[in-house]
């Protein structure tokens, strides 16, 4: 039997795309992951495509990927649940005012529609929230899609180009050209690595640590909100190094279930509930949204970000090991950053010009003059 | 109290219903079939009527979710069905409501026979007893009965030890997480939610006596209204609704299949037929073993025959489909090779008993063929945790009495294996679980019935996942997340045990909450968690 030209580990929402831009491009795939596609990391993710802004290198990325999300979505089945929800970044007072404006001016920058709500529009776009916030920055062309099945769409997408898929196949290392699995060595063209939470297992020296988040999920109700809700201060929680952190993020499926975020925790891959951090989560987004309190949460799940230094994802070329490619270290954003990652790692694969500047996505990053970790 | 009447607003239109009974018998009395719309847009009404599979959630006093078979009806009620779930217009001030603090020696989950018997003589041995119990009054399923009423002459005299041994009962109370304390001197930690309350409980020890539910397995149209548990159309009857008049078929098989079709009969149901699925050669086999070991359980047996004589009871029979535009039409049955269509307004059709196993396994006690693994004194793998009655298997009420009463005693430190009152309730323990694996390989469910899923039914009906997308999933996990297989609120107490029976596969793993609880419950509960691990390390400071 040939090779194939790629073999991806990992076939989660990261693989998964690389998997299906890849065979798009005309290369032979295959893609191995010890269990089944989705049902690591991005079985436990919210699903919110948003732009972020917390750095140039992210802004460009999320809004390569959202657009690459909104040409998909006339082709998603229902079973991904899309929908454009749009994005509330509420700001609680009018110190977050000045956030809200200074984050419109540099969306509009971009050529990305943002609408400056005040107090009154605000409520009038989300009755339940409390009264006395200050107001929000609308961002209505974020969307809301359903990772695990969106993951598995998109292996489909790549298996109906010839691609192949091997689950329940753990990869016990990745080498020169070639992973070592149970039933024995596979060689290819190239590797990708995009083992998420895992990957920095398989890559000694990769900077990704599992970050913990807890998620809880709500029985319906249908129209209790419309937009994902997010403070203003998420950044903050998301991109301190605090040990422990919360911050309000709440969004409605399209169920009519709500689904509660977020915190985050370094405390390696301890599934276990963190009860009183899960009351620090619930708490906070009672501050922003009191009426929750009489929904009815039906479950609690815990998932592990793959987290890197400077929050920004690995994606590129590994030089150490000939042939080996990285697209791991997505933190909070492997859903809305998939489809950009692997538009960046084939890019680079087939030595294509990227449309964004690959290179603060480089994983050799840390070991460049002045790299900061 | 049962004698009197309250009104009550269903659906917008004034009506009476008999004071104590629960919403879904007033809502069956009054004619009204469907309580919800499910994910994809069929009405549905009761299944099991005993609180686990949230089918019958209605609207009440503008909560939405609230089931119905475990709310009893109050003066001046608003109840809506099939209506989309509004969030709750209440203002949320009241929504967290305080944490009720309280500790005790000895927590009891569970106020059927074998929580009650375990609270009794735990308190009897001087300790501090608190007992949880989700049920309007202590009883259980077996003594299930309208609120208010007195209990059965056989419960009775456990009520009034319960009364007099000193061990307070708290009523209507969800129990949704457990777990070890952190804080010295250790022991265990319950979270319950018993109406607007929310209850912090410690406890030194706790019993696990938390029961069994019913087993369901998939055919075709059994979502449509009428299609019930068999243990389920006998609770719903006892908890007040009227069956007089309907045209009954019971279908499934356990002992379990004789008491419904007798309490059917005496609720004057036209009861059709009883198929039971095990072969008559297991059935004349387990006669053979119940004459020699136990006659008691066959003149039992044959007590609950003689209320439905007339009726045909058919071993070797099983439902393939039921019929109906909106509503229960007609069963089909068949024997593998012959079919037969019988009309019927309500199929009563249950595969026996599952443990409700949810809190053991959060706690981290061994299980081994679903039930919890426990020592001589009812000691579960967990120190300090200790399991009784159907929790360990389901062996019926003798043996659950003797199980709690011994559990009582040992988490009262209390228990003494040479007692000869001990030696007494081992005996009967003993007799009782070697009869129920008898009972277990008698009633054992035959592969025939994996062909009656087939065909498009659904499978988890909280998200309407079908049979054909569950399938194609190579497990429980994957198609939770494939499907939504088992994300409902039921959490997978339903689909569960059929997935397990359909394909071999085990339930995902279990993670707090436990049983649904308002998202103000678990910030709260939680919360309260944290400030007294705060407090001690201040203390200790």
């Amino acid at each position: 039997m040939p090779h194939p030209d790629l073999i991806v580990v990992g076939a989660g929402i990261v693989g998964a795309a690389c998997a299906a831009e890849a065979s798009a491009a005309g290369l032979s795939v295959e893609v191995l992951d010890s269990g089944f596609a989705g049902g690591g990391t991005t079985a436990a993710a919210m699903g919110h495509v948003v732009v972020m802004d917390d750095s140039e290198a992210q802004l460009a990325l999320t809004a390569l990927s959202r657009r690459l999300w909104t040409e998909l979505a006339s082709e998603l089945p229902a079973s991904c649940e899309d929908e454009r929800t749009g994005t509330l970044w509420i700001a609680a007072d009018e110190d977050e005012i000045e956030l809200v404006r200074r984050k419109a001016a540099v969306h509009r920058a971009r050529g990305i529609a943002v609408e400056e709500l005040d107090a009154a529009a605000l409520r009038d776009a989300e009755p339940m929230l409390r009264e006395g916030l200050a107001g929000a920055l609308r961002v209505p062309d974020d969307r809301v899609v359903y990772p695990p099945n969106a993951a598995r769409w998109l292996l489909e997408r790549a298996e109906a180009r010839g691609a192949v898929r091997r689950e329940r196949e753990p990869v016990a290392a990745i080498g020169d050209r070639r992973v070592e699995t149970a039933s024995g060595t596979r060689h290819a063209g190239a590797v990708v690595n995009a083992a998420g939470a895992a990957a920095a297992a398989l890559t000694p020296g990769l900077p990704v640590a599992p970050r913990k988040g807890h998620l809880v999920i709500t029985d319906r109700y249908p129209g209790f909100c419309r937009h994902q809700l997010v403070e203003l201060g998420y950044l903050k929680s998301a991109h301190g190094r605090s040990s422990e952190s919360v911050a309000f993020n709440l969004q409605p499926r399209r169920t009519g279930q709500m689904l509660l975020g977020s915190s985050r925790e370094f405390v390696g891959l301890d599934a276990r509930i963190n009860r009183p951090l899960r009351a620090r989560m619930i708490g906070r987004a009672l501050q922003y949204a009191p009426a929750i309190a009489r929904l009815s949460a039906i479950r609690t799940w815990v998932g592990f970000r793959p987290a890197t230094p400077d929050n920004l994802p690995l994606v590129g070329r590994w030089e150490t090991v000939p042939g080996l490619w990285i697209a791991a270290g997505h933190e909070g954003l492997g859903v809305t950053t998939a489809l950009g990652t692997a538009r960046l790692l084939v890019d680079a694969l087939l030595g294509r010009t990227s449309e964004i500047d690959p290179s603060p996505y480089s994983p050799m990053r840390a070991f460049a003059p002045g790299g900061h970790w | 109290m049962t004698s009197g009447r309250v009104r009550l607003r269903l659906n917008g239109r004034s009506t009476e219903a008999e004071a104590g009974v629960t919403v879904a018998a007033a809502l069956a009395n009054a004619g009204m079939a469907g309580c919800r719309i499910s994910a994809s847009g069929e009405v549905r009404a009761p299944l099991c009527a005993m609180g686990v599979c949230w089918e019958c959630r209605v609207t009440v006093d503008g909560e939405p979710h609230v089931r119905a078979c475990m709310t009893v009806v109050r003066e001046g009620m608003e109840v809506e069905t099939l209506a989309a779930p509004r969030a709750s217009r209440r203002t949320p001030d009241d929504a967290v409501g305080n944490v009720e603090p309280i500790s005790c020696d000895v927590a009891v989950v569970g106020g059927g026979p074998a929580g009650v018997a375990a609270a009794c003589r735990a308190a009897e041995s001087g300790a501090r007893v608190v007992l949880l119990d989700e049920g309007p009054a202590p009883g259980g399923q077996i003594y299930r009965r309208r609120s208010g009423e007195a209990a059965p002459e056989a419960f009775a005299s456990w009520l009034d030890r319960l009364n007099r041994s000193g061990a307070s009962v708290v009523r209507g109370a969800a129990v949704y997480d457990a777990f070890a304390s952190t804080a010295p001197p250790g022991g265990w930690r319950l979270s319950a939610r018993a109406d607007e309350r929310v209850l912090a409980l410690a406890a030194a020890r706790v019993v696990l006596a938390t029961g069994a539910r019913e087993r369901f397995l998939p055919f075709p149209g059994w979502t449509l209204p009428g299609v019930m548990g068999a243990a389920g159309a006998q609770a719903l009857w006892k908890s007040g609704a009227r069956l007089a008049g309907r045209v009954a078929v019971v279908a499934g098989t356990g002992p379990l299949l004789l008491a419904a079709a007798a309490s059917l009969a005496k609720a004057g149901a036209r009861l059709e037929l009883v198929a039971e699925q095990a072969r008559v050669r297991s059935l004349v086999l387990l006669a053979a073993r119940l004459g020699a070991s136990s006659p008691a359980r066959l003149v039992e047996a044959a007590g609950y025959r003689a209320s439905f004589i007339e009726t045909p009871y058919l071993p070797g029979w099983w439902v393939a489909e039921a019929r109906g535009r909106g509503t229960l039409e007609a069963v089909v049955l068949t024997d593998g090779e012959r079919v037969v269509e019988v009309p019927c307004d309500l199929a009563a059709v249950g595969y026996g008993l599952v443990p409700n196993l949810e809190l053991p396994v959060l706690l981290g006690c061994e299980t081994r063929r679903g039930a919890a693994v426990v020592t001589g004194d009812q000691a579960s793998s967990v120190p300090g945790i200790f399991c009784a009655g159907e929790t360990c298997g389901v062996a019926g009420v003798e043996v659950a009495m003797a199980e709690g009463e011994i559990a009582g005693a040992a988490a009262a430190q209390a228990w003494r294996a040479g007692d000869t009152n001990f030696r007494r309730l081992v005996r009967v323990r003993d007799a009782g679980r070697r009869l129920a694996l008898a009972m277990d390989r008698a009633f054992a469910l035959r592969p025939e019935l994996r062909g009656a899923a087939s065909g498009d039914a659904i499978v988890c009906r909280c998200e309407d996942a079908s049979f054909p997308a569950v399938a194609r999933c190579a497990g429980a996990r994957e198609a939770k997340l494939a499907t939504r297989a088992g994300m409902g609120p039921c959490q997978g107490r339903v689909c569960g045990p059929a997935l397990e029976f359909l394909f071999g596969w085990d339930s995902d793993t279990v993670r707090p909450p436990v049983q649904p609880a308002t998202l103000g419950a678990l910030a709260a509960a939680d919360d309260a968690v944290a400030a007294n691990g705060r407090k001690t390390s201040e203390e200790s400071a």
